[in-house]
């Protein structure tokens, strides 16, 4: 039950039920579909990148609460941000929630995106929290075919 | 070493239906799931198996394990006994003419493309028509739009009403000159609907076109007989009727399994082999290329015999009874919307929660060991034309209860709980 309460923490749930920068950005020069066709989870991405700066960014979409969330918050995250960085910070993601359940990732330094920490409790479910990155970063390389991590 | 087609188990020596007595039969359903017991409610993607198939499979690799067919020493011998016994069965479980029209493959859906294959490629022509229903799983769609992408033909598809039920005038409408093939399944596994098969056949036949059912969720809860049906093929899997997976079942009518082209080529469906010519064997050995699935051919013999011991009345009646119960207990869980509600049904509930996706349902379920399956099932098209993305759906077999049923109800509560 206490992992349960760790994965589904109530911010989690309030960026599942009122999720941020929901809806389509114009202009957005930047976008990229990501689809888990076995979930369901389906994410339009929108963004709108000038001078390898994010400026906006946005997304619809349907899915679980941890997709949902999870890409909500990423938004919120990468606003703003370099490209550079939101690619770091994938990177720091990726690392997050798929690492051992013992080890001791540097929570302050993943900010927001710490509230994801519970992912690693459920391996299955690593593929939802996941989505959203891997669809900004084909977003940012400009890639047309829809992205899955399933 | 094969015992006859009504063998008693020990699930027969009770009149009415025991459902602990029957649980004691299944290893699997003693253990606990992250500290609680296990509560299986997803036999409509697989179900479990009884010790006597379990024991069947090793037996036969302790004592019995050779190749069938041809050898003329003592455990082939033996082993094709026991293969060829289960294909005798097996005729007789389901009323078929002739062994003759006994095929086995690797499951349903290696049957469904051995008649696409075979059957279909013979005798489906551009512009064609191939009849399926807006219910059916993948396996009975993707064959289908294979065959009429290599031969220019048409699949034309029975809509189904609000209640997850077939338009049986629209069905009607469908039908014409160009139809080959209605293929259609017995029921549905994400709906529960059970289907008018014989109805159905009936309409079909009145216009001279074939019929192939997808029986993969209909054999394990209720009586087939294939000539009652009157249909032209039907195919099952082993796995769904408690028996080994990797192995199913095609039934064709001899008339029509006669003239279709062998579907593979290769060992046992020969009677002989020139690099100028080969002659090939006789039915059903056709159409059975390659060394078979020995050991889950006989563990599924083993299936059917503790399925025919309990009895297809009793397994359906209590069934029912579980579905009625089932229903009834998460009926009163306010946002929840059951989808599937055909008045004839099999024990399949698909549900959606207002504002909580189904694979949230089913990773909280599985924290209290409660396994039921989240997704669309194999079935895109029906949850496009309920427009969900995505169902749980708890699927109840003889060895479940009706107290698996009120965990269910109450592990649903609690995931209401804490997605609020």
């Amino acid at each position: 039950m206490d992992e349960l309460r760790e994965l589904y923490q109530q911010v989690i749930l309030d960026h599942n039920k009122n999720p941020k920068n929901f809806g389509k950005i114009e202009p957005a020069n930047r976008s990229a579909e990501g689809y888990n066709p076995l979930c369901g989870d389906r994410i339009d991405l929108y963004l709108q990148v000038e001078d390898d700066v994010i400026k906006d960014i946005s997304f619809e979409g349907a899915g679980c609460a941890i997709s949902k969330a999870s890409t909500s918050v990423m938004t919120t995250v990468l606003k703003g941000k370099s490209t550079a960085e939101a690619e770091r910070l994938f990177r720091k993601f990726q690392k997050l929630i798929t690492s051992e359940p013992g080890a001791e990732p540097d929570l302050i330094e993943m900010g927001k995106l710490a509230i994801f920490c519970g992912v690693r409790e459920f391996p299955l479910r690593v593929k939802c929290a996941g989505l959203a990155w891997h669809t900004m970063l084909a977003a940012l390389k400009n890639e047309n075919k829809p992205v899955s991590t399933e | 070493m094969d015992s006859p087609l009504l063998d008693q188990s020990p699930a027969q020596s009770v009149n009415r239906f025991d459902v602990e007595r029957i649980r004691e039969d299944f290893p699997i359903l003693r253990q606990k799931v992250r500290g609680k017991p296990l509560v299986y409610l997803d036999s409509a993607a697989t179900s479990q198996k009884p010790q006597v198939v379990i024991e069947a499979l090793s037996h036969y690799y302790q004592a019995e394990n050779a190749n069938i067919h041809r050898a003329v020493y003592y455990l082939s011998e033996i082993a094709t006994n026991a293969y060829e016994g289960t294909r005798k069965k097996i005729k007789e479980f389901i009323n078929a003419n002739s062994i003759k029209e006994i095929v086995f493959v690797r499951g349903t859906t290696e049957g469904i493309n051995l008649v696409a294959s075979s059957y279909g490629r013979k005798n489906v022509k551009e512009s064609d028509e191939i009849v399926i229903s807006a219910m059916e799983h993948h396996s009975n769609i993707v064959p289908w739009q294979m065959l009429c992408e290599e031969t220019g033909a048409k699949l034309r598809v029975i809509p189904i009403n609000d209640d997850g039920e077939l338009i049986v005038e629209e069905f009607e409408k469908l039908l014409n000159k160009k139809t080959k093939l209605v293929a259609i399944v017995h029921t549905s596994n994400s709906l529960g609907t059970i289907n008018p098969i014989k109805r159905l056949v009936d309409i079909a036949h009145d216009r001279n076109v074939p019929v192939l059912v997808d029986g993969a969720q209909a054999l394990p809860h209720g009586k087939i007989d294939v000539k009652k049906l009157g249909c032209d093929f039907f195919v099952f899997s082993s796995h769904k009727v408690f028996g080994p997976t990797g192995v199913g079942v095609l039934y064709a009518k001899e008339a029509l399994l006669e003239k279709m082209p062998p579907y593979q080529g290769g060992g046992d469906m020969i009677k002989s082999v020139t690099f100028e010519k080969t002659l090939y064997n006789d039915l059903p050995y056709r159409f059975e290329a390659g060394t078979p699935n020995i050991a889950g051919v006989i563990g599924l013999s083993k299936a059917l015999d503790y399925v025919a011991g309990i009895g297809y009345d009793k397994i359906a009646a209590y069934e029912h009874e579980l579905l009625n119960y089932a229903t009834t207990v998460l009926s009163t869980i306010k946002p929840l919307r059951i989808i599937g509600t055909a008045k004839e049904k099999a024990a399949v509930i698909s549900f959606v929660i207002e504002g909580i996706h189904p694979h949230d349902v089913g990773t909280i379920l599985d924290r209290d060991g409660i396994a039921v399956r989240t997704g669309h099932h194999c079935t895109q098209p029906v949850m496009a034309r309920f427009n969900v993305p995505a169902t749980s759906r708890a699927s109840f077999a003889l060895y479940n209860t009706k107290a698996e049923a009120d965990l269910l109800a109450k592990g649903i509560h609690n995931v209401i709980n804490l997605m609020n």
